[in-house]
């Protein structure tokens, strides 16, 4: 089963305990900067929003990258980048419409969401469920649901 | 490990900058941050300093855990001798700035003397620079904020800086950071400001790693913050309510301090709270509340994120407030909200947005305008000074003008700038400031809770309900119910939150956590990041190392047993409502033991067995 990291913008708080499980999965340290999840806050909105990358089937990372560098991991989904082979360009981070590829100049290397290989460390992490890494055929589920709460059969019927 | 083991010395007399090894036999002595820096203090301060002098030192220190996984491991404090007091003073914030500090690299840094003209210390990692500010002063924090913003042109770079309260010299200016974050009580800001320190830019990309024991660490923080989701108070309070769930609560006790602490109990109290917070408004049907927040790091999330009513008279015609921003915390809305007798919840919103948007402490600010506001009545302070402005107790229009005022440091805005023990004994009533050694209550009447007047009383910066919460005992029962109308045992329950609170406050830790952890939850955690063994009794020792340390410095700078009082009205005039009613509060019987157990003189000095005890310096 494929699974997907959905996330709830509603139920952040913007604590960046993802950013920092993120970054010491990855790089060691706890170290917002390195994260390859970032909560962005609007503050005159009073909003958090945490966004990372969404693993397209068709990603252009991927088919961007003159040295195959990016590949899929069939297990995960994921589209991971191998260092070995990641010479540092950047058309990536050029390709990707969302921003979420993103280089590290003390590697000259690309990073990306690697789903942590199917721990995804971000979600275990959230202390409110604001991410969280289901069914990929369930993604969009809750807010189905939560909509279809907000539907007003009642009033309907009575028209 | 888990310290960066590096300090950052500024020299703002000369303009230089060093970076320094941080002193780690102290570091095992005081732990960090509020302990650390106060070591620092005492070796490189005369305690007789004038505060607002090139000879006081100004420190922001961080904690062995700001910065790292641990709930609420975002901490920092900023450390300095009180215009406000004259006693060492130590006040803590949350926000990112403490952990942007410990990502850059820095445990602390110490900013010495007094610059020629004004700047701000920029920092990017190893890298800091002193960048001339000229265009910055007279600039509101929030105006700084974006300008250092515009300069950097990092979203990301943290920035604390002083408003213009703090620049017109008013006692209880505050550090603010992240725009909404308070460092917040005994006029840190004002030794800031008169050092011509604007602001400190923070970026900081290296991240905090050196942890001792790196898989330890990951489940004993995963284990705590499962335990601050499953508690009630920190799962549940908090994030829905934040520390307004107290508004109801505290008045009903009748431990509420109303109309400059005449009263206990405000008829009001239920329009200024946390459910009138989320109440739909009548205009816009939005509610006060739009969500909660965290600090960095925060599994609590207790902030409070909220917008004013956009027709309300404080903000008509002024759309800069009509965006979200940190909304009204317990203390603030009472200070401003009980206190003055003021039921607005939007003017009391409109007030909290200008404490943060010009650096005041709130409940300095609101404890003032309170006393104020009494003489007013008493006839001691007319319209004269106040321009007209008829500043009684209740007046919305009056909460709004002065806050204004004390924003520019304008007008009438100067004595109220002086603090409620100034301002009193400028206009003759001495009698009339709600303070312990210059420093204006918080929001619990000690004649309805009687452990908080011993806490007030012996506190080491002033009145402060955040150096021993004995709330949580006689109110809501943590770690276990005691009598709040009773002195009994209160003495030896204030020693023990007085010693913990100052290990909690040196680790990097926030003591909301408290509701739900006690030492046993965060001693695991400090041992598995940091060298040395670290377990309870050893951060209990600490803590009242650090306890006793500061009433040193207090002493050496003038201070003494007579100070560890409250004032009249608190000791002889009985509370008239609520189940307090009849009851003063009983200090007396409680501080001689007070003493006794500290080990202190029955004046309450040091002796040379308990300063051996704890190997202070000499």
């Amino acid at each position: 089963m494929l699974r997907s990291l959905t996330i709830d913008p509603d139920k952040c708080t913007g604590c960046l305990q993802c950013e920092m499980a993120c970054s010491y999965e990855n790089e060691g340290v706890f170290n917002p900067a390195k994260s390859r999840i970032k909560v962005f806050t609007f503050h005159d909105e009073g909003r958090f929003v945490p966004y990372t990358c969404t693993q397209c089937d068709e990603a252009w990372c991927l088919h961007a990258c003159p040295v195959d560098a990016i590949r899929m991991n069939r297990e995960t989904g994921a589209m991971e980048v191998s260092d070995s082979v990641c010479v540092g360009c950047k058309v990536c981070t050029i390709a990707c419409p969302f921003g979420t590829v993103n280089y590290n100049q003390d590697t000259g290397k690309v990073i990306k969401c690697d789903l942590c290989g199917g721990d995804p460390k971000c979600a275990s992490a959230c202390p409110t469920a604001a991410i969280t890494y289901v069914d990929a055929d369930a993604t969009g589920l809750d807010k189905m649901r939560a909509w279809a709460a907000r539907t007003d059969n009642a009033a309907s019927a009575s028209n | 490990m888990s310290w960066t083991k590096k300090i950052l010395r500024v020299n703002l007399t000369e303009g230089r900058i060093e970076e320094e090894p941080l002193n780690m036999e102290w570091a095992a002595q005081y732990i960090g941050q509020r302990g650390l820096a106060t070591r620092y203090m005492f070796e490189e301060t005369d305690p007789g300093c004038d505060p607002l002098g090139p000879g006081n030192r100004l420190i922001f220190a961080t904690g062995p855990l700001t910065g790292t996984m641990a709930s609420t491991g975002g901490r920092y404090s900023v450390i300095t001798k009180s215009p406000l007091t004259g006693a060492i003073a130590c006040s803590n914030s949350g926000g990112f700035i403490g952990a942007e500090l410990k990502s850059a690299g820095w445990d602390m840094i110490i900013f010495e003397g007094k610059s020629p003209g004004p700047v701000y210390l920029n920092i990017v990692n190893e890298h800091a620079e002193l960048v001339g500010a000229d265009d910055l002063w007279g600039k509101s924090v929030w105006e700084t904020d974006r300008l250092i913003h515009e300069r950097t042109g990092d979203p990301q770079t943290r920035i604390a800086a002083v408003g213009r309260s703090a620049e017109a010299g008013c006692l209880y200016a505050a550090v603010i950071n992240d725009l909404h974050r308070a460092a917040g009580r005994s006029g840190v800001g004002t030794v800031m400001a008169s050092k011509n320190l604007k602001a400190v830019a923070v970026r900081g990309t290296r991240g905090v790693g050196n942890i001792k024991d790196p898989a330890r660490f990951l489940r004993s923080t995963t284990e705590q913050k499962k335990v601050l989701a499953e508690n009630a108070v920190t799962g549940q309070g908090l994030p829905a309510m934040g520390t307004q769930v107290l508004m109801n609560v505290i008045n009903e006790i009748g431990a509420l301090p109303t109309n400059n602490m005449q009263e206990v109990q405000f008829k009001d109290a239920n329009k200024i709270s946390a459910e009138a917070m989320q109440e739909p408004r009548e205009s816009d049907g939005k509610p006060n509340l739009t969500t909660n927040a965290a600090c960095f790091g925060c599994t609590i999330a207790c902030g409070r994120i909220s917008t004013i009513d956009q027709g309300h008279f404080s903000v008509e015609n002024k759309p800069e407030y009509w965006g979200n921003s940190g909304g009204l915390e317990y203390e603030a809305a009472w200070a401003m909200g009980a206190d003055t007798g003021v039921g607005d919840l939007d003017a009391l919103t409109y007030t909290n947005f200008v404490c943060n948007e010009d650096g005041m402490d709130p409940i300095s600010f609101g404890a003032t305008v309170a006393a104020a506001m009494e003489l007013y009545e008493k006839g001691a302070i007319t319209s004269e000074q106040t321009d007209g402005m008829e500043l009684r107790f209740g007046s919305a229009e009056a909460l709004v003008w002065c806050v204004q005022k004390v924003a520019t440091g304008e007008g009438f805005g100067a004595d109220l700038g002086l603090g409620s023990r100034k301002l009193c004994e400028k206009y003759g009533h001495p009698d009339l400031s709600m303070t312990v050694k210059g420093q204006e209550f918080p929001a619990y009447d000690p004649r309805g809770v009687q452990g908080m007047g011993l806490t007030y009383a012996t506190s080491n910066r002033g009145a402060c309900h955040l150096r021993s919460y004995t709330v949580a005992s006689e109110v809501l029962g943590i770690p276990e119910k005691t009598d709040p109308l009773v002195t009994d045992g209160k003495a030896g329950l204030v020693k023990a939150f007085q010693d913990a609170t100052a290990a909690v406050d040196s680790m990097g830790l926030c003591v909301f956590t408290t509701f739900a952890w006690t030492l046993d939850n965060m001693a695991p955690q400090l041992d598995a990041a940091c060298e040395g063994d670290w377990d309870v009794d050893r951060l209990l020792e600490a803590g009242e190392r650090i306890w006793n340390l500061e009433r040193e410095y207090n002493m050496r700078a003038g201070l003494s047993g007579a100070d560890d009082t409250l004032p009249p009205r608190l000791l002889k005039d009985a509370a008239r409502t609520g189940p307090a009613e009849g009851k003063v509060c009983g200090l007396d019987q409680m501080l001689p033991e007070y003493y006794s157990i500290r080990g202190w003189t029955e004046n309450g000095q040091l002796t040379d067995e308990t300063r051996k005890r704890f190997a202070l310096p000499a």
